[in-house]
């Protein structure tokens, strides 16, 4: 098998007269944890649209853990282990939040058509949940109705979910996002913790977070991708610094 | 505890009710309980796809209809037995669902209700052009159907008939929510694109959930064909699916047990008000408009919050590092 | 057959769509740009010829029948869009369509109490009786040609209002962001209202037009709102021009299978596959394109 887990080739989509993915080559290695940043509009959105099966691409292939996924819909790729947590809380608000992870744990079944045993009793369902909440920190609030918890709690319950489809690599769309100080200590931590268990892709605006956790970082700008490397690399990497200046690093510019 | 068991208290108590009130009262409100028990499954099949699953569907009178017809014309063809006809209608009105289903489920939010009502009125006019069974006037149904050496010409028997079918798939509609698959159909309510990020594909369960409601409306359908003996394009209209809706919304969506309620409380206003004016219906328009606009909740709900029988419990707030940001809403307005 | 009967067929459909038109735009204007799908849009056609008939009862003239009559219409919308509809912008679907749905109820039944149930005859303004010979052979009734031309005019002062002025500017601009258009400090609420009016005239011009053709009775617009549906389902929700599309190959689609389908197939399941004929339309289209042809928005 192919070390590489993820790779994008010739990747390009425009909307109309905008080109929002310029010939997007990218590839990441299996246990890699690989962060994508750029400033607003670069195109951000685009690229996991296209990565998750929302947007079709207008030329290009993307291949996962060998297969190439390029047209395949959304459900397709998650059961081959591209597991994602969203940019904006999307999770199953009148779940608990173990029902919430349950219901990822079930969907990792051949298919879940089965009518008659109460979902909320099978343990070959609840107790992964039940430990998955734990890892990422939930484990107390498992009978949580999913919309009364906090934000971070969400951004918490969104990587539970994530990690239990037994994910292949995690696409992560900004897991900082609007979260406060104590917060984001707690979810960088986390996300220490999962880092080399799985091969990451992350999306992230906060550098602390980028530059502590990232092996390689690969910066997109206007739809293409300027550079590509360690965080050293990066950090003294002219056409970034020109791309970013005037813009912070700042944990609270969360806006994709 | 005390929570499940008012709740199952509560319901043992309007079953129980059910069962004594209407042969007390006499012919007269023992076919008016028919009436309701027939209607309140049909919305029954409604709440699967709106409370359950969120989709808006204006052609579920198609399927009820289609179960009627399919009831009436067997037994003008001598096909009396009801374990033979009833399971036909339920049949015939689930391959209309799958038909009608498998178009339809292909597109989401407005665009999915009014598809459905178009395919609902191509199911009409096929009716109102059927000159063989009396056309836009419909045709009578010579009997009842039987249970084998058990005649349901007598109301009450069909009453208790009925009443127990509706039981039944209550029962099997709530084991049915509560399953995994049912998992998966109120994920779909609650959120489609992350329904598809775990890996389900949302398309062939909506398609299953669609075609089962269809197949309870049918059912519906075929017991209002013996109920009525007479069979109509009427039972097709799209006003019908609209009243579906509304008996739904009355009564409370999401519950399986709002919808019969509704129903309940829809025939009972028509036939109250009947009694004063012709024009019932002015009133009952304001009346849905009002329930919309100024209600958060049915029938159904308001009882279980006035007895106490509340909601599900959440767990209690436990303090934690977790919890130092305030609380955020749940995402705002999203619908169906 | 003749080609003569052919082509009278072909301008009844073509007059036929931009009557749906008509109704479809108001549809798909207000669903563009308010997100509200209304169902009551049908009761304004009705409204449109009961109106008609009673300001004609009044006035005895045209001229001033035709004005009230809009006017009518658009107060009677302008009552639903301040009492109903504003709540209902921040509401789901289902609000809104039951909602909508209850008023429609309401009004179908309000005039029964007003002018009873009976279908009501409008004769057609006597000085727009007759026909011409536009070809050879087949006389056209003026009639028709003149509400064809109402209604062209119709949808190019739409046009017009929609593209060349500040107003119709703003529509477009509040059918891609009202957020945008809220913070431009532009009274969004008036702009709500003004549409939500506009649609309701184009409606009620609809239904005074038709009345002559129709006959005025409760319920009258249901079957139009129905067809106008299938319209913005097969154009695309929020787009003008596919409303324009749409109703013209419905209504031509509509009216030609009317007469042609019984000619081929002489069964008892005739008159069934021509009222199902525009449905399997729309269900092609739908399997050509999810979202209908022009969608506007990303379906």
């Amino acid at each position: 098998m192919s070390e590489f887990v993820l790779e994008i080739h010739h990747l390009c989509k425009a909307f109309g007269a905008l080109i929002a993915t310029d010939d997007v080559t990218l590839s990441i290695r299996k246990g890699e944890t690989h962060a994508l940043i750029g400033p607003n509009g670069a195109g951000k959105t685009t690229l996991v649209g296209q990565l998750t099966g929302e947007l079709r691409p207008d030329a290009g292939r993307i291949t996962f853990d060998g297969r190439d996924i390029t047209n395949l819909p959304t459900a397709r790729r998650a059961r081959l282990g591209l597991a994602r947590s969203f940019q904006i809380t999307s999770i199953f608000d009148s779940f608990t939040a173990e029902g919430n992870v349950a219901l990822a744990v079930q969907a990792t079944e051949p298919h879940s058509f089965r009518f008659w045993t109460p979902a909320e009793r099978i343990a070959r369902l609840r107790q992964p949940a039940r430990r998955l909440l734990e890892d990422v920190g939930l484990g107390r609030l498992g009978n949580l109705i999913a919309s009364r918890m906090s934000h971070g709690q969400h951004r918490q319950l969104e990587l539970g979910m994530a990690l239990a489809i037994h994910p292949v690599m995690l696409l992560l769309d900004e897991p900082m996002a609007g979260l406060g100080i104590e917060e984001s200590r707690a979810m960088s931590q986390l996300l220490a913790s999962i880092k080399g268990q799985y091969t990451i892709l992350l999306i992230e605006h906060d550098m602390d977070v980028v530059f502590a956790l990232a092996d390689r970082i690969s910066v997109l700008v206007g739809g293409r991708i300027i550079a590509s490397g360690t965080a050293d690399e990066i950090r003294n990497h002219p056409a970034v610094r020109v791309a970013y200046l005037g813009e912070e690093d700042n944990e609270l510019d969360a806006d994709g | 505890m005390t929570f499940l068991g008012r709740r199952g208290v509560l319901l043992l108590l309007l079953l129980a009710v059910a069962i004594v009130l209407p042969p007390y009262l006499g012919t007269y409100y023992t076919r008016f309980a028919t009436q309701i028990a027939i209607y309140g499954m049909a919305a029954l099949s409604v709440d699967l796809l709106l409370g359950y699953t969120g989709l808006i569907t204006f052609g579920q009178a198609a399927l009820f209809g289609v179960g009627a017809y399919a009831a009436g014309m067997l037994t003008v063809y001598g096909v009396t037995n009801a374990f033979v006809a009833w399971p036909l209608a339920i049949l015939v009105s689930m391959l209309f669902a799958l038909a009608i289903g498998s178009l339809s489920l292909r597109t989401r939010g407005f665009q999915f209700i009014m598809v459905t009502l178009a395919f609902a009125q191509m199911v009409y006019y096929f009716a109102q052009s059927l000159r063989n069974w009396g056309g836009d006037d419909g045709f009578t149904v010579p009997q009842r159907n039987h249970l084998g050496f058990v005649s349901l010409a007598d109301h009450a028997t069909f009453y208790y008939v009925v009443l127990g079918l509706l039981v039944l798939v209550v029962f099997i509609a709530s084991r049915i929510v509560g399953s995994e698959f049912g998992m998966v159909i109120r994920g779909i309510r609650d959120n489609e694109r992350r329904v598809a990020a775990v890996g389900f594909p949302p398309y062939r369960y909506k398609l299953v959930i669609f075609v089962i409601a269809g197949g309870i409306a049918g059912l519906a359908g075929a017991l209002m064909a013996n109920h009525a003996k007479f069979v109509s394009p009427a039972t097709l209209s799209w006003q019908l699916s609209g009243e579906l809706l509304a008996m739904v919304i009355l009564g409370s969506a999401n519950s399986l047990i709002g919808p019969i309620l509704g129903a309940a409380f829809f025939l009972a206003f028509r036939d109250v008000l009947s009694d004063f004016t012709e024009h019932w219906m002015l009133f009952f328009g304001p009346l849905l408009v009002a329930r919309v606009l100024l209600l958060k909740d049915g029938i159904w709900g308001m009882l279980l919050r006035a007895t106490g029988a509340g909601d599900a419990p959440a767990a209690p707030e436990v303090d934690g590092p977790e919890l130092t940001a305030p609380i955020a809403d749940s995402k705002p307005g999203r619908s169906p | 057959m003749t080609l003569a009967l052919l082509l009278e067929q072909l301008f009844n459909g073509v007059q036929f769509g931009l009557m749906l038109f008509l109704m479809a735009v108001g549809v798909t204007l207000v669903f563009g740009i308010m997100r509200v799908i209304n169902l009551a849009h049908g009761a304004l056609f009705m409204l449109g010829g009961y109106f008609l008939m009673a300001a004609l009862a009044w006035t005895q003239s045209y001229a001033l029948a035709v004005p009230l009559a809009l006017i009518g219409g658009a107060l009677v919308a302008v009552v639903i869009e301040i009492v109903v509809l504003r709540p209902l912008y921040r509401r789901g679907p289902l609000d809104q369509v039951l909602a909508t749905f209850g008023l429609s109820l309401f009004f179908n039944e309000a005039v029964t109490v007003i002018w009873g149930r009976e279908s009501i005859p409008l004769s057609i303004p006597p000085f727009l009786t007759g026909s011409v010979e536009i070809i050879p052979g087949a006389a056209y009734p003026i009639y028709r040609l003149v509400i064809t031309g109402v209604a062209i005019v119709a949808g190019l002062l739409l046009y017009l209002l929609i593209t060349r002025t500040r107003v119709g500017a703003l529509i477009r601009a509040g059918s891609d962001n009202r957020e945008i258009v809220a913070a431009l400090g532009i009274n969004i609420s008036l702009l709500y209202t003004l549409v939500f009016a506009l649609s309701a005239m184009l409606a009620a011009l609809a239904g005074i037009m038709m009345g002559p053709l129709l006959s005025v009775e409760p319920g009258a617009g249901d079957p139009i709102l129905i067809l106008a549906l299938v319209v913005v389902v097969i154009g695309g929700i929020g787009s003008v021009r596919g409303a324009l599309v749409g109703a013209l190959m419905v209504g031509i689609f509509d009216t030609l299978s009317r007469v042609l389908i019984p000619l081929v197939i002489q069964t008892n399941a005739t008159s069934a596959l021509v009222g199902m004929a525009v449905y399997v339309l729309m269900a092609v289209v739908l399997l050509f394109s999810r979202t209908g042809l022009f969608a506007a928005h990303r379906g």
